[in-house]
């Protein structure tokens, strides 16, 4: 006699898990939970990153990374040390620079008004610029504008977006005590991202400074611009055209890295979370096999009952593996829409593009497959060694 | 004649120290036969149909299902023939709630490997011969006990099986439900299934062809054992 072997159709295996699920809706949500808030987190906490990374990126590109800031260095003291008067002119001759402009410390302070103790500068410095500055360094004006033929020469100011938030000044017209002297703001700055000692500056302009404040008409820091193309060669170049007698004190640099390498810090930020969010999904996976093990024990009598039917061991190992599988993939599924919802939320928020690697989701669901068969390997085959006569004892 | 069924000598042991539930039982059933297993409660009644039904194995002795020995068959050609070869009732129905009577009674030949559509076409033939054709679409919730146990033994009897088994099935039923259920089993008996049954019930078991009584572990009377045609054992009548 030979009697056809037990099949089971992969479609029938997947219906058995659907039902296995359906049966307890509240547990599969409850078991399921864990998972959902470890993808959850860790899509969040990357689809943020690289959402607000992204913003980071779109300035850099609309900005440019062909800026180039050249310093004297610093003497031993630490105190920056003066470029030379025709620095910057000598620069300007050099073959592909596009433009350039300097600034200059000098040495007075800014404050809301005359009663402020002298002390209390806030960290704002007062610097005289050079009049192509704003177009060197890619600088906007939120209000007001840059200085003009007709308000060079008088006691006018413009301030940097912190400066103006840190003495209080909402609107151009309003005045600072700068220098012993009252100036009247004409400019605010949007926040400066090549150049942000700028956000913490009041700016004069050099006629000014000179007449008033003392100023020496010496440069300190000088901002060039040219070609993406050329800027590794000018770079090279700078330090011999800045100072060649000694050109191993001049300081040349490119802020834009700077702006990239703070990319990196938050990458290591980033990794942190995502382990956090392992964690969680590591916990949920644990959650999943707990609930499997009281599942399995429940249906004691279904197991039995699909045996006298003529499952093998390994059919009823299939089904309760695949259960798990699937209350693992469907708390991945919320938790991916969570995540991703999460994300858009705060990428609104804050006026960012929405940006979440479609790698991430779709590594997130194949990740909770792997910890629905992880987590549901002991109970299933626990299930698979339940005696067949089960069925028959109440 | 074939015979479905043959036990030789056959015991089943629990535990240690060894408490024998069977202790040397010689069984023989013939395709047609309906047989009705009776006796008080704790005498191995259903550790034998257990071992009728390969749910569970001897610890010695031999027992040929339609004349193959399944006591060293794997696990995997025991489920090949519990899928094809053995139906089974239960007292309790174990009837999935969420399913509709169709897809219950369809269950009944999930394991052999038939398509859905196909499996659903046999369930409602079965559902028909069990007198349940307008009921296809009910939820066991919303079925009589009557009704649940006659869904049942349809998933018990779809896959046409050579053997079919049920242990106490009016058990948890009243009596008039009972009937139908004993009727059903009659009619299905009439029409070529081989059944053995166990029941407490004695009014019934004296209205079936075959009683073989059991105590103790030992079948200790067979009104119709066919390899004794005539003879009675001495002991208790059922
Ligand atoms: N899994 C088991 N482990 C240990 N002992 C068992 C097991 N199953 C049955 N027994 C014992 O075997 C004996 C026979 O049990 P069985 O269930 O076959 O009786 P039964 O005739 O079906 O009784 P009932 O009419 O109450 O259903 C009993 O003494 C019982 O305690
Ligand atoms: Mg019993």
């Amino acid at each position: 006699m030979s009697v056809p072997r037990s099949r089971l159709r992969a479609s029938d295996l997947t219906g058995l898990a659907f039902h296995g699920v359906r049966a307890h809706p509240m547990r599969a949500v409850l078991s399921g939970l864990g998972i959902a808030i470890g993808i959850a987190a860790m899509i969040a906490v990357i689809g943020i990153s690289t959402s607000s990374q992204a913003l980071v990126q779109q300035k850099l590109a609309e900005i440019g990374t062909n800026m180039l800031t050249i310093t004297a260095g610093k003497d031993y003291l630490g105190h920056e040390t003066k470029l030379s008067p025709d620095a910057l002119a000598r620069i300007r001759h050099l073959d592909g620079v596009e433009e350039a402009s300097w600034t200059s410390d000098v040495d007075t302070h800014v404050y809301r008004n005359p009663y402020v103790a002298a002390g209390a500068t806030g960290g704002l410095v007062v610097r005289a610029a050079e009049e192509r500055l704003p177009d060197a360094v890619g600088a906007t004006l939120a209000q007001g504008s840059w200085f003009t033929i007709a308000t060079r020469g008088l006691d006018t100011v413009v301030l940097g977006s912190t400066t103006a938030e840190k003495l209080g000044i909402t609107e151009v017209g309003m005045q600072v005590w700068l220098g012993e002297r009252l100036f009247t703001v004409v400019g605010i700055l949007d926040p400066v991202l090549l150049a942000p000692e700028l956000n913490t500056s009041a700016i004069v302009s050099p006629e000014r400074a000179t007449a008033v404040l003392g100023f020496d008409g010496i440069p300190t820091t000088i901002y060039e611009r040219s070609e993406d193309a050329d800027v590794l060669r000018i770079r090279d170049r700078l330090p011999q055209t800045v100072n060649p007698a000694s050109p191993g004190d001049v300081k040349v640099s490119r802020p834009s890295d700077a702006l990239a390498a703070k990319n990196t810090v938050d990458q290591v930020f980033t990794g942190l979370l995502v382990g956090v969010g392992s964690i969680a999904l590591l916990v949920g996976g644990i959650g999943v096999a707990n609930t499997m093990v009281i599942t399995v024990l429940e249906r004691r009598q279904e197991i039995g009952l699909r045996r006298s039917l003529g499952a093998t061991r390994p059919h009823i190992r299939a089904q309760f593996l695949a259960e798990a599988i699937l209350l693992a993939f469907l708390g991945g599924l919320a938790g991916a829409l969570i995540g991703v919802a999460a994300t858009a939320v705060v990428a609104v928020a804050n006026g960012w593009p929405l940006a979440v690697p479609l790698l991430i989701p779709v590594g997130g669901l194949i990740a909770t497959i792997a910890v629905g068969a992880i987590a549901g390997v002991l109970p299933a085959v626990r299930a698979s060694h339940t005696p067949p006569t089960a069925a028959l004892s109440a | 004649m074939t015979t479905v069924l043959e036990l030789h000598d056959v015991t089943r042991s629990y535990g240690s120290p060894p408490t024998q539930a069977l202790r040397g039982v010689d069984l023989r059933v013939d395709e047609g036969e309906f047989v009705a297993i009776v006796g008080p409660s704790g005498s191995g009644k259903s550790t034998l149909l257990n071992l009728i039904g390969t749910l569970d194995r001897a610890t010695s002795g031999e027992v040929l299902i339609t004349g193959e020995r399944v006591d060293d068959l794997s696990d995997a050609r025991l489920s090949a023939l519990r899928a094809h070869t053995i139906g089974f009732v239960f007292q309790q129905f174990h009837l999935s709630e969420g399913q509709s009577t169709v897809d219950n009674v369809g269950s009944g030949l999930l394991y052999t490997g038939m398509s859905r559509g196909l499996r659903r076409e046999r369930a409602r033939e079965a559902l028909i011969s069990v007198g349940l054709g307008h009921r296809l679409d009910h939820k066991p919730k919303q079925l009589s006990g009557g009704e649940r146990q006659r869904v049942a033994i349809a998933r018990a009897i779809v896959r046409r099986p050579a053997l079919l088994l049920a242990d106490e099935p009016t058990g948890s039923l009243d009596s008039a439900s009972g009937e139908t259920v004993v009727q059903l089993l009659r009619e299905l008996n009439g029409n070529g299934t081989t059944i053995v049954l166990i029941t407490h019930d004695r009014d019934l078991a004296e209205r079936l062809p075959r009683r073989v009584a059991i105590r103790d572990g030992l079948i200790v009377s067979d009104s119709g054992d066919p390899a004794i045609a005539g003879q009675t054992k001495s002991g208790v009548a059922a």
